[in-house]
């Protein structure tokens, strides 16, 4: 039998961009970008593909997990879930990219930004010490605010870039403070020990302690565009480019979580850390609270799709804080409620980037950014109007997309954890978002509109149609989800 | 497997129906929703089942099996048909094929889209006739909804939007009230008693009673009176059941023909439905606790959606009012809980399911040649298209209650079973209340019928009559046959909707 070494889904990532990067110095005058775009979607399938195996074979990976590089890298259940998921996402997009990019730079370096983001986005869950975590976290961002700022003749890139980029700087910083001060209140940086020194009782070290989770805390809320960390989102989501906006509401989210997941849960302890004065659960429901409130209020009020999609994805980073929130210390719910955050955001990753590509779609088309100019696209474009419709029902939460039962488990997890309060805030806010995603879906069908549409993005289109599959397959598909995510969420708890 | 390839072809011939060019979108939709009426009418040929499905009755077609865990409940693909969903099944199937057909003539810009949610429709009402789990049973209701919304919306009359969003809101927020309390009831209520969220497994639990825990502090008799309530309102507003009813007027009068055909043939009888399986079969003794109440508000729906017909002035909001009110009688013959009361209200929900698809695709027909609802516009359309209005007048004797017709045979069980109701305290009272109700019927029928049909011509100044074609008649004269045949021979259904309703009361096996 051949051994492939445990890394492989995040070394496959690397690897395409390196050989992206490699392709495109050899090659410079190639302009086309098809053979640029078919080694970055063969390398991110190729990533799938693997982080697939390796969840649903037998190869010891899911339960236990494997420590690598003297425990600076952890991979189990978890961190492939997530890897399958960026691997995804990254599929899409460069998929998308190749229409949507065309004569708009040079795409060797955006697919190479991409796939090093994502290489990143994967070292991010499997990282399983604080020095790997701020690495991967870095690996992550960087590219990001060159992705974002990658349109250079557009004034809005630019300036979203650099927003982006002073934010994400300040919060790295907060981060790495946050884990310096860990690291002085318990000798370590590798996660167990962490929570070995935590479990050990921090004597007259707590305080300092305490200040580094919360100083993580925020590390982490940037990224995933939580309160109070999440005014760079809007700026940056709407400036980027459309399936860079796909990509980071998306897979980076996403990446935050399993950092979040994997920090908070392994790192420090619940029953250790309270006893030291750190209720984190705490902390999470309020930051829950304020994130979907904050987030489908503003969503609701605003004038541009792209503007509304992205308040919305702040709204969604509150659902899944709720996997973090619902956690308590001794129960034996933890599992289910984290493991239905993650199935969340796998359906999200399909659905919430298949909305973004229809907006990129849109661009493409040269309709304009408001809802009103949406008008009549249903007419004109039955296809892409249905997968929009569906993302969009889906981000709703209205059965039978994926939506809803990524939504209907995370909620009733969290009631079996006790937290009803939390999710009688979630539904209502869910039932608002029905109305501002309701107001696309009318643009959509029910107005008239007058365009002149006549180019047909073939990738774009296909990326449309594999998030469409995503979305919509998962009704029956959605069992095999929701069990490798809470086996390898309750795996964590182990 | 027979229900799952139905459904599932169903969903394929929508996604077939919506890819095809629209000159042939009707026709084929047309073609393709043959196969789902052909299957459904071979299992009613075929029907085996007896008893009723929630008590351990013997189901036909059945399918079961696992799906995924919720909360640790298993979740499952469990399907079969009874004596009850059975004929609604039939009718799903019956009424989508004459329905996409009447809309040959109305619907002339994107009929594939048309076409396809219409078969996308009814793929969710049989799915949702036949699911046995909760959980597969709510997507399959949920689903139904998005079709309608996008068939009023897109094709609907001046305030589509409006009606479009009114159906939405209001049926979605009564669903998620209905959510909650069948879910407090059995994650709160049954606690570990359960592992499945299977329909019959939480009947038999709730029958053998004893072991019903307290949720949130509610204790068990409070949980059942609450979740009853959650359930029963959840299912009044799609019924609707008067003072509920507010959405139905301006969703039906907005809606293109077909899609008020489908509305007020199938998609109604999605709540009185869930009520008999929910409130009624799961709950009998809240419902009985409640029956006053029940009674008295089936029979204001009665009273007050007949008034209201009354005074209208569009043919179209006519036949929408006259549905509030004999979806009144479903719900009185719902709580008499005698055998004939269930088994009447059943019965009057096809019977109910086939009139008014005739009202409103005679109306819609009328509405296509003469271009006007207005009762006030017309007069003497007797004269030229006299087999259209020879049909509506044999329609609208249906609704009145004429013996022979599928409609007498309904309120007559119904009017039985809620006289002899043990549970309703003085029920003679509420049905003769009720009967009541068919005074009126009759007079705005009759009242619109002369107006509007008899007399001189008066249109072709303002508007010019057109001709129906065939196919728009056609779909009329099978609807009239159907009503006539099951008023003839109620038998057709009547018993084995009696062979499922007996367990309920005490009879049967």
């Amino acid at each position: 039998m051949v051994t492939v070494p445990p890394m492989t889904p995040t070394f496959l990532l690397g690897f395409t961009a390196l050989a992206v990067l490699l392709y495109d110095s050899v090659w410079p005058e190639e302009t086309d970008g098809s053979v640029l775009t078919g080694i970055s979607v063969v390398g991110s399938l190729a990533s799938l593909a693997t982080a697939g195996w390796f969840l649903t074979a037998d190869t010891g990976l899911v339960s236990g997990g494997m420590s690598l590089y003297a425990d600076a890298v952890v991979v189990d259940g978890m961190s492939l879930f997530f890897t399958a998921l960026f691997a995804a996402v990254t599929v899409l997009v460069t998929l998308a990219s190749y229409d949507y990019f065309a004569g708009k730079g040079n795409r060797g370096e955006l697919y190479g930004l991409v796939l090093l983001a994502a290489t990143g986005m994967s070292l991010m869950a499997s990282a399983n010490s604080l020095a790997t975590a701020f690495i991967a976290l870095e690996l992550a961002s960087l590219p990001s605010y060159a992705l974002v700022a990658f349109l250079k003749g557009d004034r809005g890139s630019s300036e979203a870039g650099l927003k982006y980029f002073l934010i994400g700087a300040l919060s790295s910083a907060i981060f790495v403070f946050g884990i310096s001060l860990v690291y002085a209140a318990t000798g370590s940086l590798v996660l167990p020990d962490v929570a070995a020194a935590f479990q050990g009782g921090l004597g007259g070290r707590a305080g300092v302690a305490s200040v580094g989770v919360l100083l993580i805390a925020g590390g982490v809320a940037y990224k995933t565009a939580s309160v109070p960390f999440h005014f760079w989102a809007p700026e940056a989501y709407e400036g980027a480019p459309a399936p860079v906006s796909a990509f980071l509401s998306s897979a980076s989210k996403a990446a935050g979580f399993a950092l979040a997941f994997r920090v908070f849960v392994e790192g420090f302890p619940l029953g250790a850390a309270a006893s030291a004065g750190i209720d984190w659960a705490l902390l999470f429901q309020v930051l829950a609270v304020a994130t979907m409130v904050l987030g489908n209020f503003a969503a609701a009020t605003q004038e541009k799709v792209k503007r509304m999609l992205a308040y919305s994805s702040i709204g969604h980073a509150g659902y899944v804080l709720i996997g973090l929130a619902a956690i308590s210390a001794q129960a034996s719910t933890n599992g289910d409620v984290m493991g239905a955050a993650m199935a969340h955001l796998f359906v999200y990753g399909f659905m919430n980037t298949g909305a973004f590509l229809f907006v990129a779609l849109a661009e493409n088309w040269g309709v304009g950014r408001r809802f009103e100019d949406y008008n009549g696209l249903g007419a004109e474009k039955p296809f892409a109007a249905v997968a929009m419709t569906a993302f969009l029902f889906s981000l709703a939460g209205v059965p039978p997309l994926g939506g809803f039962f990524s939504k209907l488990f995370l909620f009733t997890g969290a009631i079996d954890a006790g937290l009803w309060w939390l999710v009688v805030i979630a539904v209502i806010n869910s039932s608002l978002s029905l109305f501002y995603y309701s107001r696309v879906v009318r643009a959509l069908w029910f107005e008239e509109g007058d365009h002149d549409l006549d180019s047909a993005p073939t990738a774009l289109y296909a990326a449309l149609a594999i998030a469409l599959v995503g979305t919509v397959a998962l009704l029956p598909g959605f069992g095999p989800v929701i069990e490798i995510a809470q086996e390898a969420a309750t795996a964590l708890f182990a | 497997m027979l229900i799952e390839t139905l459904i599932g072809f169903a969903f394929v011939a929508a996604l077939v129906t919506f890819l095809v060019p629209d000159e042939v979108a009707g026709r084929v939709g047309a073609a393709l929703s043959l196969v789902p009426l052909a299957g459904t009418l071979w299992m009613w040929a075929q029907f085996d089942g007896s008893g009723n499905a929630l008590t351990g009755g013997q189901l036909a077609f059945e399918t079961r099996f696992d799906l995924l865990t919720l909360s640790g409940y298993q979740v499952q693909w469990f399907s079969g048909v009874d004596g009850i969903s059975l004929p609604l099944v039939v009718l799903t199937a019956f009424l989508t094929t004459l329905a996409i057909v009447s809309a040959w003539t109305p619907i002339d810009s994107r009929q594939s889209q048309f076409y396809g949610l219409m078969l996308f429709m009814e793929a969710n009402l049989l799915g949702m006739f036949t699911a046995l789990d909760f959980f597969v049973w709510f997507v399959f209701w949920e689903a139904t909804l998005l079709p309608m919304y996008f068939l009023i919306g897109v094709w609907g009359g001046p305030r589509r939007k409006y009606a479009a969003i009114k159906f939405f809101v209001y049926t979605n927020v009564a669903s998620l009230l209905m959510f909650v309390g069948f879910i407090a009831l059995v994650f709160g209520g049954l606690g570990d008693s359960i592992d499945t969220l299977s329909l019959p497994a939480v009947a038999m639990a709730l029958d053998a009673g004893g072991n019903l825990g307290s949720f949130m502090g509610l204790a068990p008799g409070t949980l059942k009176l609450v979740a009853f309530v959650a359930m029963f309102v959840g299912f009044a507003v799609k019924v609707p059941v008067a003072p509920l009813h507010t959405w139905l007027p301006d969703a039906h009068v907005q809606a293109p023909t077909p899609a008020s055909v489908m509305l007020a043939g199938v998609l109604l009888k999605m709540g009185t439905y869930a009520m008999l399986r929910f409130n009624f079969t799961l709950l009998p003794d809240v419902a009985s606790d409640l029956a006053i109440v029940i009674a008295a508000l089936g029979a204001f729906s009665v009273i007050y959606g007949a008034i209201l017909a009354l005074a209208q002035e569009d043919l179209k909001r006519i036949v929408a009012y006259s549905s509030v009110s004999s979806m009144g009688y479903v719900l009185l013959g719902l709580v008499a809980f005698t055998e004939f009361g269930i088994a009447g209200a059943t019965f009057q929900m096809i019977a109910h399911g086939l009139i008014s698809g005739l009202m409103f695709m005679a109306v819609g027909v009328i509405y296509n040649t003469t271009h006007t609802r207005m009762v006030g516009d017309m007069s003497g359309l007797a004269d030229r298209m006299p087999v259209t209005v020879g049909i509506l007048i044999a329609g609208a004797f249906g609704y009145m209650g004429l013996p022979l017709m599928a409609g007498f045979a309904g309120e007559y069980f119904i009017f039985v079973g809620a006289f002899h109701s043990t549970v309703i305290p003085s029920a003679p009272l509420f049905t003769a209340a009720a009967m009541f109700g068919i005074v009126i019927v009759a007079g705005y029928l009759l009242l619109a019928m002369q107006r509007t049909l008899f007399g001189p011509f008066s249109l072709d100044a303002d508007y010019e009559v057109g001709r129906a074609a065939f196919h728009d008649v056609a779909p009329l004269a099978v609807l009239l046959f159907a009503v006539i045949a099951l008023g003839v021979y109620p038998d057709l259904f009547f018993d084995m909707i009696l062979d499922a309703i007996a367990p309920l009361v005490g009879g049967g096996a």
